[in-house]
Parts: C-alpha cells; sequence; structure tokens
C-alpha cells in the first residue's frame, strides 16, 4: 500500500491512491465476479440441456422422414389381368405374377435366391392388392412398364435403420432370418433402397400394425383448422374485451372481480378446459365429436385469457399522453383508443396472440378428452368447410398416439412429429418477433 | 413586473368567456378546489399560479372536462362558457373539447406525421371538405404555432422526430386546428429550454388576438411575462384574481405577496 502511493501523486482518499484497491473494493469485485460466474453457469446449463434436446429430438426424429421402399418394374398384360380376375382369389393372383417378375428381375442380375410368397408379404405387407387397386384405377397403363414403390414392412425398414439386427432377431411370422437373406440380395440388386418419407409428411395416420404408412400430414391439416378456430374467436373476444376493461370499464369490486379471474383462469389446468368441452361442446351442444371445430373452441377458452393478459400489459404501456391528446383536440373516448391506443398497443397484442396460438397449438390434453386422440383419419377433409367438422386428430394428439402404441416404428414416428410440431411452433414464434420489429413504433 | 410592462398592459375590459362560480372538485373524499370563482375574459391571457399541489391544473382540466376521465373526479359549481353550462346532461364533453383546446405539460404529438397530427382534429370534426382544405388548415395551424418555416419541408416526417420546443408548438398548432375558442395551457414551457420557452411564450402572445388562453405556470416571471391576468391558488382555495401588473406589485392578500415574494410554495 505505501509503495503504491509513493510511487503515484497522492489524490483520492484520504492520500491513499486511486490504483491501490482496499479491502472493501477488493471484495465487492470478487463478489461481482462470482455472480457474473452465477450467471454464466445458469446460462451454459440452459444451452446444455436445450443442446442435449434438440440432440436427442433430431437423432431421433430424423429416420422417420427416412423409409425403406422396394421398387419394382412390373408389366402387366391385359390378358395376365383378366386372367387373374377370373380366379377365385383375384389378390394372390396378381401377387404371384409379381413374385414371378420379381424372380426373372434378380436372376437378371444374376442373384439367385430362395423366396416364396409369404416372404414377399412378410417384407412388402400384402402386394397383391395394391397392384390390383393400381390398375383397376389406371387400365391405360396395362402392358407397359410401370414403377411400383412399394413400402418396406416396419421391421425391414427397422433393419435398414438398425433397429432389427441380424444376431439378435428371433424368427417370427413378422419376420425371419431367411427373410434378411432376400433383402441383402434385393439392395445388392438396387431393388430395395432408401428413399424421403413423402408419405410422413402429407399422408393421414395408418392402422396399428403399419407403422410404415402412418402419416402427419392429416392431423397437421387437423391442427390448422383448431388453429382457424382458435385464431377467428380468441383475437377478436381477447382484444375486446381488454379494450373495454383496460379503457372503458369503471374501476369496483365488480371489475377487479373479473379481473382475478381472468388471471385464474390462466392458470387452469388444460384438462380442466377438455373435460368443459366435453360437457358443454359435445354431450349439451351436440358438436360433433373428435372434430377440430370442437378442439378449436376448447383452445379458445385456454388462449383467451393469455390474449386478454397480454393485450392489457401491452394497452397499459401506451403513454397516457397519448389519450390526453387526442381527447383533447375533442376525439371521443373510442376514437382515442382505435386511432391511437390500439395502433401503438398493436405489436405487443400481435405477439401475445400467436404465443397464445403457439399454446394452443401444442396442447394435448383437453385433445384427450373430445376425442381427437386414438382417432385414425383416414385422410383429408372432403372441402374447407368439411375441415371443421370432420373427425381429425391434432398433431400433438397424434404425437401421443404414436408413442402410445406398441410397435417400435409408431415410436420414430412419434420423435419425427415432435420435429414437424416444433418447425411449426419456431415458425410461429419468428413470425411474432419479425411483427414486433416491423411494427414496434417508438414515441 | 417593472413599469414598462404595466404600461403595455393596457386595461380594458372585454366579453367574460368563461364564468366559473363556486367550483367545488372532488377527488374521492378529498376535496381539492374549493369554492372557485373566476371570470375568464375573451383574447385575453389568464395566468394560473401558485404552489405545487395547489389546485390549479386540476381547475383548469375542469375547463374543459378532461377530468370526466379520472372515475373518482366529481365537480360540483358552475362554469359557464358563453353563459351555457358545460356540466350540463346534455354537453357532449367531445364538442366541449373542441371548442376549448389543451396542450400538456410534455409535447405529446402523435407517433404519426407532422401533417397527421395536425390534421386529425379536423378530420375527426369534419372541418376539411377535400384535401385542399384540409391542407390550407394544416398550414394556417402550423403558420399560427409559429413552426410552418421549420417544418414545411417535411410536413410527413414523423412528428415525434422534432425537438421539445417544435414538438411542443407542434402541439399548439394541433390544438388551435380545430378552432378552438378557449386554448387551455398546463404548464406548457415546464419541458422546454430557455430558447424554447421564449418562443413559446411569444406564441402566446399572438394568440391572445384570437383566442381565450388560459395558462397555468410554476414561473412567476412567465406569467408575468405572458399574462394579462392572473389567479392565485393556495390549498385549494383561490386567493386572489386580478390584473397581473397589480398581483406582482400590489397584492392585496398577504398569501399572494408571501408567495411571490418566494417566502411560501
Amino acid at each position: 500500500m505505501t509503495d503504491a502511493s509513493m510511487q503515484s501523486p497522492e489524490t483520492g482518499r484520504h492520500g491513499v491512491s486511486l490504483t491501490a484497491a482496499d479491502e472493501h473494493t477488493k471484495k465487492r469485485a470478487k463478489a461481482e465476479k462470482r455472480f457474473r460466474a452465477y450467471g454464466i453457469a445458469a446460462i451454459a446449463t440452459g444451452l446444455f440441456f436445450l443442446v442435449v434436446l434438440f440432440t436427442s429430438i433430431l437423432s431421433q426424429g430424423i429416420p422417420a422422414f427416412q423409409r425403406t421402399v422396394v421398387s419394382v418394374d412390373f408389366t402387366l398384360n391385359e390378358p395376365q389381368r383378366d386372367e387373374a380376375e377370373g380366379t377365385l382369389f383375384k389378390t394372390k393372383a396378381y401377387s404371384n405374377l409379381f413374385i414371378a417378375q420379381l424372380n426373372q428381375e434378380l436372376a437378371e442380375s444374376g442373384i439367385s435366391v430362395d423366396f416364396d410368397e409369404a416372404a414377399i408379404e412378410r417384407l412388402l405387407g400384402k402386394v397383391g392388392g395394391t397392384i390390383r387397386t393400381y390398375y383397376a384405377d389406371n387400365p391405360d397403363k396395362l402392358g407397359e412398364p410401370v414403377n411400383f414403390d412399394l413400402a418396406a414392412s416396419s421391421r425391414v425398414d427397422g433393419y435398414f435403420k438398425g433397429r432389427v439386427s441380424r444376431d439378435t432377431m428371433q424368427d417370427s411370422r413378422f419376420l425371419q432370418k431367411s427373410d434378411l437373406d432376400l433383402v441383402d440380395a434385393l439392395e445388392e440388386a438396387g431393388i430395395i433402397k432408401q428413399a424421403f418419407n413423402w408419405p410422413f409428411i402429407t399422408g393421414a395416420d395408418s392402422g396399428v400394425d403399419n407403422p410404415g404408412g402412418a402419416g402427419i400430414g392429416a392431423s397437421v391439416v387437423g391442427s390448422f383448422f383448431m388453429m382457424l378456430v382458435v385464431l377467428g374467436l380468441s383475437l377478436p373476444i381477447g382484444v375486446a374485451a381488454s379494450i373495454y376493461l383496460e379503457e372503458f370499464a369503471p374501476q369496483n369490486r365488480f371489475t377487479d372481480l373479473i379481473e382475478v379471474n381472468i388471471s385464474n383462469l390462466a392458470a387452469v389446468p388444460s384438462i380442466v378446459f377438455g373435460i368443459l368441452g366435453l360437457a358443454v361442446f359435445i354431450q349439451f351442444m351436440h358438436l360433433p365429436q373428435s372434430a377440430p371445430l370442437v378442439g378449436g373452441l376448447v383452445l379458445t377458452l385456454m388462449t383467451l385469457p393469455t390474449i386478454i393478459i397480454s393485450t392489457r400489459a401491452s394497452l397499459k404501456a401506451v403513454p397516457p399522453s397519448i389519450r390526453d391528446a387526442a381527447l383533447g383536440v375533442g376525439a371521443s373516448k373510442m376514437q382515442a383508443v382505435f386511432h391511437h391506443v390500439l395502433p401503438l398497443a398493436a405489436p405487443g397484442i400481435l405477439t401475445g396472440t400467436i404465443i397464445g396460438l403457439a399454446q394452443a397449438l401444442g396442447e394435448t390434453a383437453p385433445l384427450l378428452l373430445i376425442g381427437m386422440v386414438g382417432f385414425v383419419a383416414r385422410g383429408y377433409p372432403d372441402g374447407f368447410l368439411a375441415g371443421f367438422t370432420e373427425p381429425n386428430s391434432a398433431m400433438p394428439a397424434q404425437i401421443y398416439t404414436w408413442a402410445s402404441r406398441a410397435d417400435v416404428g409408431f415410436y420414430e414416428k412419434a420423435w419425427g412429429g415432435i420435429i414437424i410440431l416444433l418447425m411449426f411452433l419456431l415458425t410461429m414464434n419468428i413470425i411474432a418477433i419479425i411483427l414486433r420489429r416491423r411494427f414496434e413504433r417508438r414515441w | 413586473m417593472n413599469d414598462m410592462t404595466r404600461v403595455e398592459r393596457a386595461v380594458d375590459s372585454k366579453d367574460i368567456k368563461i364564468n366559473a362560480k363556486k367550483v367545488q372538485v372532488y377527488y374521492g373524499d378529498t376535496h381539492a378546489i374549493k369554492d372557485v370563482d373566476v371570470a375568464i375574459e375573451d383574447k385575453t391571457v389568464t395566468a394560473f399560479i401558485g404552489p405545487s399541489g395547489c389546485g390549479k391544473s386540476t381547475f383548469l382540466r375542469c375547463l374543459n372536462r378532461m377530468n370526466d376521465t379520472i372515475d373518482i373526479c366529481r365537480v360540483e359549481g358552475d362554469i359557464l362558457l358563453d353563459g351555457e353550462d358545460i356540466y350540463d346532461k346534455r354537453v357532449d364533453p367531445v364538442q366541449l373539447r373542441a371548442k376549448v383546446g389543451m396542450v400538456f405539460q410534455k409535447p405529446n404529438p402523435f407517433p404519426k406525421s407532422i401533417y397527421d397530427n395536425v390534421a386529425y382534429g379536423p378530420r375527426i370534426h369534419g372541418l376539411a371538405k377535400n384535401k385542399a382544405d384540409l391542407d390550407g388548415i394544416v398550414e394556417k395551424s402550423l403558420r399560427r404555432g409559429a413552426i410552418w418555416d421549420e417544418v414545411k419541408d417535411r410536413l410527413y416526417a414523423p412528428g415525434t422526430g422534432l425537438s421539445g420546443g417544435q414538438q411542443q408548438r407542434l402541439c399548439i398548432a394541433r390544438a388551435v386546428a380545430t378552432e378552438p375558442e378557449v386554448l387551455l395551457m398546463d404548464e406548457p414551457c415546464s419541458a422546454l429550454d430557455p430558447i424554447a420557452t421564449a418562443q413559446v411564450e411569444e406564441l402566446i402572445d399572438e394568440l391572445r388576438a384570437n383566442y381565450s388562453v388560459v395558462i397555468v405556470t410554476h414561473s412567476m416571471q412567465q406569467a408575468a411575462r405572458v399574462s394579462q391576468k392572473t389567479a392565485f391558488f393556495h390549498l385549494g382555495n383561490l386567493v386572489e384574481f386580478g390584473e397581473t401588473g397589480q398581483i406582482f406589485t400590489n397584492p392585496v392578500d398577504p398569501r399572494t405577496e408571501s408567495y411571490i415574494t418566494g417566502r411560501i410554495g
């Protein structure tokens, strides 16, 4: 201490040099450093878990976007078709024709392997039916070679993705060890291969024994219609309610009570809204079960408090001087609100709405109770209006359904579905940020 | 305050524009304004002075019913504008506020263009028949606000981008755009620097030719500079009301004297 004060001019507290830190200052500096370290540690922990989460989702979910297909060139002549149609077991006849051509193709590639009809069924399911339906729909394709991309069964798909291995598998009615020889041969001939799984993105859910054919497309549509209902109802109702409460309502016991209840509603567990929806919308009002309309109504109830709270917060954030200014030039209260306050609050309202929608999009529990879970949608709804009333599933409900099914093939689909759901949520959040940036005005 | 200004302040009696009689204002249980009688003349600048919390701003806000926006505020007594009670049940405060304009303590332009700021009032009151009409009103108002020359080249720039003094003059231009008869100013210069204050004061003096101006101010020098009549408020009471020259040089009430000499307040 004395050295330092001798080297530098004697300024500062009681002749002590500025460059010589005293005990107290050192202690404070240390505390500050410690606090910074805590903060960095907290953020690092958060980031670590985020990375773990995303890696596990991506590593488990990416395979869902790949599928194993058997690509076979197949030619059917008119006489062959007529002959097949003449037999008693029509699809079996088609199947036999297919196997014969497959054998021929393999022989041309110089690969010889023994397989029978049962093996083909284990690998590809019932091929005959698929082929017969195709030619019934496209009779003009008769006589010319058609390339069939047939989805391989879940076990074969698993063999390619490493779920099923030769050493650990047991012979069963789903797959036998000898089938794997056939699969290897087909792979060598370039007949069986991996391809991007478009049907997963565009298709509808499949039956419990066919994970390969399951797609999330139909439930994306279901979620879309639900979100339309939620947006169409909760935005106008929520904004109108908040404007009234914030700008017009008198301050009294009754409005206080309403305020408290809105805050309470935001904290009500979503399953409660689900059972309310079941009792009111389905049992009392007799709206169709499993319909996006009902799902949307239930989610509207859930989203309303979120929207009201965020809208009121953004209305409150508009400086009162703007209201004074508008009233001062003779605007009515409504003009002041709609011309000046609402435009300034709009970015906050939009952000709140989109975040509320994103919450609703990921909500599963209320959908359990109104029958949107465990439902196998056949495909897309017929037309726009039917989209609201036809039974459908929703993304999170679909994911839940897949996760609860026995076949491991569905497990992979569930992770893939989560990736798609997260992509939608991220997109919505990005839109919220962009809107906020664009419309934010300073005063 | 010197003799010169007193000579300039020619005293001639004018029409009474606003006549307030026995006005009481309550905030909940608090009696904020007690028995105030003021007669505000046309084409005159009337200053309200007094220590903070004495009720001068509250009383000012009664004159165009801005207190209506406060739930717990209650006004009793009569305030007559040209002989009509402004608290009559049939009076729409919106129409009243078009006649009695207001300029606030903090410049509060709308976060819109300079043009839209001024054009807003005429638009909602339907004062302009077409775009050319509106352009005319905007130009006239900005000229009256003594800001036209500074903003004529950037009418479509945001009003919030102006300097504080310019913003306040824009607010004055906005207030006069609706052709009011009375202009209320609530400490219009308290957020401004001395140069901007001088500009606004000069403007107030010019506005006197067309309007009855009521100004609340904390600065006694300002009251002396711009007003012809002065009202001194203390603890919710109107202590003294009269010619500005007389109030500042020869006050009747001892409280007024204490205040202007700096002993209270």
